[in-house]
């Protein structure tokens, strides 16, 4: 099971890498997310996933699931929730301002009018 | 065991007051009362903590009273409470510079607001004994600092803050990577237990070198480490100068404080692959900067390669992890904060009051400014190292432990990068205040009472530093202690179970 995750994990890197390497801002934005699907892929993999058992640790439970991962995943999807939202109204800005979605034209020092 | 307030008070206080902006509302004039009386309150409760450590030793508490290692524990050594201290005495001044440096647009914007949320991050990065709050503590000062680098919506901040935004949160992705290789080898996230677990341990420790290599990843992409300091110039450039001496003195300094507790806590086996990748980068960072520092006129982004030279210099000195290498790393770590402060401020002053930014354009304004000139001119002297001012404490250290440790050639590459940052600042001190002298007409009449006063009392916080290093040589060498004695950090988890 955990290695099926693993692969699974793998592939979203790899589509991850594959949008950010494009050129347009909502590729990129979209490449992130998902890499960021990928990482807590892995951090959900990493407590072990199928124990069988509920996470209560007791004097009198001997097989128990680990919480922490699932409570350590549950706030970096918060965080990366809070920062795809961010960049999205972000880039829509940018697209405005700077009249391009494409990173190619995004270098040196821009004047305002 | 009851959570102990007092030891929140640097994370509490900015957060409060940033949660009271918001509901005040658009009103700059009561944004910047909060702002101010937050930052002296920031300062005393700092001063505070750091008596009480130097007195009774590292403070701990346990957030909601649950026991480490199972709760969050906040754990307030000397290096935290020094770096509390600091980042107190920077905040409080850099808010009193933006009131006339910022623009009112942006202040009604919530610029003090996000000031605030990301001390609070900061706060926390330095005060947490969990590596998972210290990651979400970096995303609190990230989040905060994505608003402060894109507020006002110029184009080049829109561009420059896009980048920025991007690289950040990849590495804040590996850094969740990072943590998810090891929980899995350790099983635990409290700093100090993973000490006390590694240290009882005697199997074979190779995957933490992976999870070195990991951390160091997301933590060189915070500081600006050669080979991903490629965002640095460029993004350092975009926002106003306020926000940027808030980021060239903070953000870097807390991925280098990460560095340093996660290589002295938890890489301690390996340090022959793991302590030499970290010094070789460190020149690395060292050599690249001095190129960066050394190419160009333009002022801001001659501090800006000066950072980089910084964490350099002051990895060269955690890479040594013995007791003189730590204490000259740490001292140079409050140094660089202090005197990045202050030179971005006076170099602020300056862009300010001619509207350029290229020194070349400048000269002869020492007629006009006569001291904020010669305060420029001892900064820059600080910055170098001369003595007695407070960068020569630091860089004697690191030199003196590299060539204790036989690294001659890190010991020389440091050296010789004083002389490289001499001649950076000195050469925009002879061009912009001495020379020809420029047309004073084209000055803009600015208002720039408190702009000096900030500027000035941050140089007069550097100098005092130095002059004062042999009363505060006693504090330095207990904070440098917890990075090269790591069970003195970690003792406390030891007297729980």
């Amino acid at each position: 099971m955990e290695i099926v995750i693993i692969i699974l994990a793998g592939i979203l890197i790899g589509a991850a890498v594959y949008l950010m390497l494009s050129k347009s801002l909502i590729r990129i934005i979209i490449g992130t997310a998902i890499m960021s699907h990928g990482v807590h892929l892995m951090l959900l993999t990493m407590g072990r996933l199928k124990r069988g058992s509920i996470p209560v640790l007791d004097e009198e439970v001997s097989n128990y699931s680990d919480p922490l991962p699932q409570a350590l995943i549950l706030t970096a999807i918060v965080i990366a929730f809070a920062l795809t939202a961010y960049t999205l109204v972000l880039a829509l800005r940018s697209y405005r301002e700077l009249d391009t979605d494409n990173v190619e034209e995004m270098k040196g020092v821009p004047h305002d009018d | 065991m009851t959570t102990n307030i007092l030891p929140l008070l640097p994370i509490m206080i900015p957060f409060f007051a940033g949660i009271i902006m918001l509901f005040v509302g658009k009103r700059p004039i009561a944004h910047r009362v909060i702002a101010a009386i937050s930052g002296l309150l920031l300062i005393l409760s700092a001063l505070w903590l750091v008596v009480h450590v130097y007195q009774n030793g590292t403070i701990v508490t346990f957030l909601g009273n649950w026991a480490a290692p199972f709760g969050i524990s906040v754990v307030i050594d000397m290096a935290a409470a020094l770096l509390l201290t600091t980042t107190a005495i920077i905040t409080f001044l850099t808010v009193v510079y933006s009131y006339q440096s910022i623009g009112i647009e942006r202040e009604t914007f919530y610029y003090y607001v996000m000031v605030m949320f990301m001390i609070t991050g900061v706060n926390g990065a330095f005060s947490t004994g969990d590596i998972f709050n210290m990651f979400v503590f970096f995303e609190v000062f990230l989040l905060a600092s994505y608003v402060l680098i894109t507020l006002g919506g110029t184009k080049i901040q829109l561009q420059e803050g896009f980048k920025y935004i991007i690289v950040n949160i990849i590495s804040s992705n590996f850094f969740v990577l990072a943590l998810a290789y090891l929980y899995s080898v350790t099983g635990t996230l409290n700093m100090a237990d993973i000490n006390v677990k590694l240290e009882g341990f005697d199997g074979n420790y190779s995957i933490m070198s992976l999870v070195a290599v990991v951390f160091l990843f997301v933590f060189a992409t915070k500081a600006g480490v050669f080979p991903l300091y490629f965002w640095l110039p460029g993004s350092y450039y975009a926002p106003p100068m306020p926000v940027l001496v808030l980021f060239g003195a903070l953000l870097t300094k807390v991925g280098v404080y990460a560095i340093a507790r996660t290589y002295s806590l938890f890489f301690i086996d390996n340090t022959a692959f793991t302590h030499q990748m970290l010094l070789f980068l460190a020149l690395l960072t060292i050599v690249m900067g001095c190129i960066g520092a050394l190419s160009y006129t333009d002022m801001k982004k001659t501090i800006i390669y000066n950072i980089i030279i910084a964490v350099g210099i002051i990895l060269v000195g955690v890479a040594m992890m013995d007791e003189t290498g730590m204490l000259g790393a740490f001292y140079y770590l409050i140094h660089d904060m202090i005197i990045k402060a202050a030179l971005f401020m006076l170099v602020g002053f300056l862009i300010y009051r001619t509207g350029e930014t290229n020194a070349d354009r400048l000269g002869g304004l020492i007629k006009i400014h006569p001291f904020t000139g010669w305060m420029f001119f001892i900064a820059a002297l600080a910055l170098a190292g001369v003595p007695p001012l407070s960068g020569f404490y630091g860089k004697l250290f690191i030199v003196q432990s590299a060539f204790e440790n036989g690294q001659h050639i890190a010991a020389i590459i440091v050296l010789a990068s004083s002389l490289v940052v001499l001649y950076s600042i000195v050469s925009l001190f002879i061009k912009a205040f001495w020379g020809e002298e420029m047309d004073f007409n084209t000055l803009k009449p600015v208002k720039s009472g408190k702009i000096l006063f900030a500027s000035i009392a941050m140089v007069i916080v550097s100098i005092a530093f130095g002059l004062a290093a042999d009363v505060l040589y006693p504090l330095f060498e207990m904070a440098a202690q917890s990075f090269y004695d790591p069970s003195s950090y970690s003792q406390y988890i030891t007297e729980v179970e």
